[in-house]
């Protein structure tokens, strides 16, 4: 892909290669999924598919985040444990400057700023919060830097929770109930169509939020974004800093003696990282329209961080697939598990499991109950079955079948010559 | 690597450097000075200090005392990079290569703090990211060719064989273009041809214009070679001087030489 080439010669040279590059295979399938995304909902449902094509759109919020978790976890070897924080701080930037909220604030002025403008906000801040809370820690060891941004993700969901109504410096984020009426994006003017049941339209002015379009035009925006994520990411992933990060992971002492300041890549990456959180949670938010607290707890950095694990950590469509795959599992699967398990009891006949009686509620409620558990199950199976991840990139790949790469100590080492 | 540059006569000047460990001091109040050109050597017996010595001067320690000049500025306890950055450069005693990484990446992680390629240049690769990169690669290939392990740029570092390794550490070094570089026994674990084509290496590089500082703990290899040998001993400094004038001095012959030979 990188090499220059005549333009017509690509798609040829793209298809051939799909055969031989199981990334790419995963590309290509990915591409024609998203194209027919729309229409497969739209059939399968008999014409009303709105609410599987927002659920996609939803579902694309978290391949955001696994991208950008990657940078951090797959590229740098840094665990980070709260990551949902950076998530948190995007989406509230949206809803401050995106909403009547701050007219309730001590600043008595609500700001409704653009979408385009203030993605790139919620960015910069992510990035620079990134940055503040990387700074002092990075130094740390690994395990030490875990616990750091374990206690991140805690706090910063509790401050927004805390600036409420009742708060001593007045009501910012509307605490526990949060911001709600949050601005859509808009468009000046948008190509409407040509999908199932809709012709071809230009609407002017566009409203994101519109009912005849919303969940489509989200889910083209959070495919527009992801695909400028990967394709920014991947050429991070090539570049001197790329290699930098991995050269930081493998082993930080000969790092530094080749001249990496290891600090500020470390910080880098985990910048990065927040930026991409941002990014998401802006989407997020205008999408929701809400943005809560409770949205942004340690679950959700659990849940990406397995995402970027099960996918395959440090390939960029290793994650794509595994936040897909976590995605279905959790929202999907799981929730739709107890109404599976009465219908199944039901037709082999043991549909008096679904009464409830003394000391059982019922099967339906039962395996509402025991949703973690499954989930914890799938899990430990998956990675019992494939350690290294679904599709691991081939550095990692080949670190755990011979071992990990041994860890980087400063200035403990014993004084032998 | 760089000529026609004025450079001061000593190029590294270690002023009564000590490093203590706890109650172990690893280095004792050591001091001397390297000129611009030549190759010193360090050696001494097992635990003498030397390796400690070398992560002092590369900045990993920092000194409990004393001060370390490089080219006239005093680099005394700044970071590893600093250092590196400012033109010494080094090879581990135990390898440390990246691993998991080819050949060729290891030796353009070397060039890293040569590069200038920018976060904006690396997102959107730009065509001076592109520029840097296509020459970095080239240079890269180059020094892997000077090294003499060019056919075995596209393996992982931890595949190739060992001798090949420490001459891929050597040419990581070299990319980072240093005035000069601190070899920390290259020919260990060789045997006596290969020691020959590392010796022969060492003189290759020194002839670009690259001081060598090599630490060896078999005294007759690096005889041939340096102009200059200091012998440390327990830490502490015990004789300097011509390979000859080192070889006849009675506490060498007694501390070293008469228990290893």
């Amino acid at each position: 892909m990188s090499r220059p080439s005549p333009r017509s010669d690509l798609a040829m040279r793209w298809a051939m290669g799909t055969f031989k590059d199981r990334n790419r295979t995963i590309y290509t399938l990915l591409i024609i999924g998203v194209l027919l995304w729309p229409s497969i909902a739209d059939v399968t449902t008999g014409g009303s598919g709105n609410h599987l094509v927002s659920t996609a759109a939803d579902a694309g919020v978290y391949v955001l985040l696994a991208i950008g978790l990657n940078v951090v976890v797959g590229f740098a070897g840094l665990l980070d444990l709260g990551y949902a924080a950076f998530f948190a701080i995007g989406a509230y930037t949206y809803g401050l400057l995106a909403s009547g909220q701050l007219s309730g604030s001590p600043l008595h002025h609500e700001f409704h700023l653009p979408f385009w403008v203030l993605i790139l906000v919620a960015m910069f801040v992510a990035a620079a919060f990134g940055a503040i809370l990387g700074a002092p820690t990075l130094r740390l060891r690994g395990d030490y830097l875990a616990i750091v941004t374990l206690g991140f993700g805690e706090i910063v969901p509790r401050v927004f929770r805390f600036l409420g109504a009742g708060s001593p410096i007045g009501n910012w984020t509307g605490g526990v109930n949060g911001i709600s009426a949050i601005d859509p994006p808009h468009l000046p003017a948008f190509i409407s169509g040509p999908w199932f049941g809709t012709p071809i339209q230009v609407v002017s002015p566009f409203d994101f939020s519109d009912s005849n379009w919303a969940p489509m035009d989200y889910y083209w925006l959070i495919i527009l974004l992801v695909a400028i994520c990967i394709v920014l990411v991947t050429n991070l992933y090539n570049s001197r800093l790329g290699r930098a990060w991995m050269a930081v992971r493998e082993d930080e002492v000969a790092a530094a003696a080749s001249g990496i300041n290891t600090v500020a890549i470390k910080l880098l990456a985990f910048s990065i990282g927040a930026s991409f959180a941002g990014f998401a949670g802006c989407f997020y938010g205008a999408k929701l329209s809400l943005v809560s607290s409770e949205n942004f707890e340690f679950i959700v950095s659990v849940s990406i961080l397995i995402m970027v694990v099960l996918g395959g950590m440090g390939n960029i469509p290793g994650v794509i697939v595994g936040a897909l795959t976590i995605y279905i599992v959790q929202f999907f699967v799981l929730t739709n598990l107890p109404d599976y398990a009465v219908a199944f009891s039901n037709l082999v006949g043991l549909g008096f499991l679904n009464q409830s009686g003394p000391g059982w509620v019922g099967l339906h409620d039962e395996v509402q109950r025991l949703n973690y558990i499954v989930f914890g199950l799938i899990l430990v199976v998956v990675m019992l079955i494939r350690p290294q991840g679904l599709f691991p990139s081939r550095i990692r790949e080949q670190e755990l079948e011979k071992g990990t790469a041994e860890e980087a100590v400063f200035d403990v080492r014993e004084a032998s010559d | 690597m760089t000529e026609g540059e004025a450079t001061p006569e000593i190029i590294l000047d270690v002023d009564h450097v000590t490093k203590r460990f706890g109650g172990l001091t690893a280095v004792d109040d050591i001091s001397f000075s390297i000129r611009t050109g030549e190759i010193f050597a360090l050696i001494g017996p097992n635990g003498a200090g030397k390796t400690t010595l070398f992560n002092t001067i590369t900045g990993l320690y920092k000194p409990t005392a004393g001060m370390i000049r490089f080219q006239d500025r005093d680099i005394t306890g700044l970071k590893p990079y600093k250092i590196a950055e400012m033109g010494i450069a080094r090879t581990f005693q135990q390898i440390r290569l990246f691993a998991y990484m080819s050949a060729l990446d290891n030796v353009r992680i070397g060039e890293h703090p040569r590069m200038h390629a920018k976060l904006w240049d690396a997102l959107f690769k730009t065509p001076k990211a592109n520029r840097e990169e296509a020459r970095v690669t080239e240079r890269a290939n180059e020094l892997l060719d000077f090294v003499g392990i060019r056919q075995q740029a596209h393996n992982y570092a931890r595949n190739l064989p060992y001798g090949s390794q420490r001459r891929l550490e050597i040419a990581r070094a070299l990319a980072n273009d240093p005035k000069l570089l601190l070899l920390d026994e290259p020919a260990a674990g060789a045997n006596p041809q290969e020691k020959r084509e590392l010796m022969e290496l060492v003189q290759r590089i020194r002839a670009q214009g690259v001081t060598v500082l090599l630490i060896e703990h078999d005294m007759k290899v690096v005889m041939g070679i340096s102009e200059r040998i200091v012998v440390l001993d327990y830490g502490e400094k015990i004789a300097e001087g011509k390979p000859q004038e080192v070889r006849t001095d009675p506490r060498v012959i007694e501390a070293y030489l008469g228990k290893s030979a």
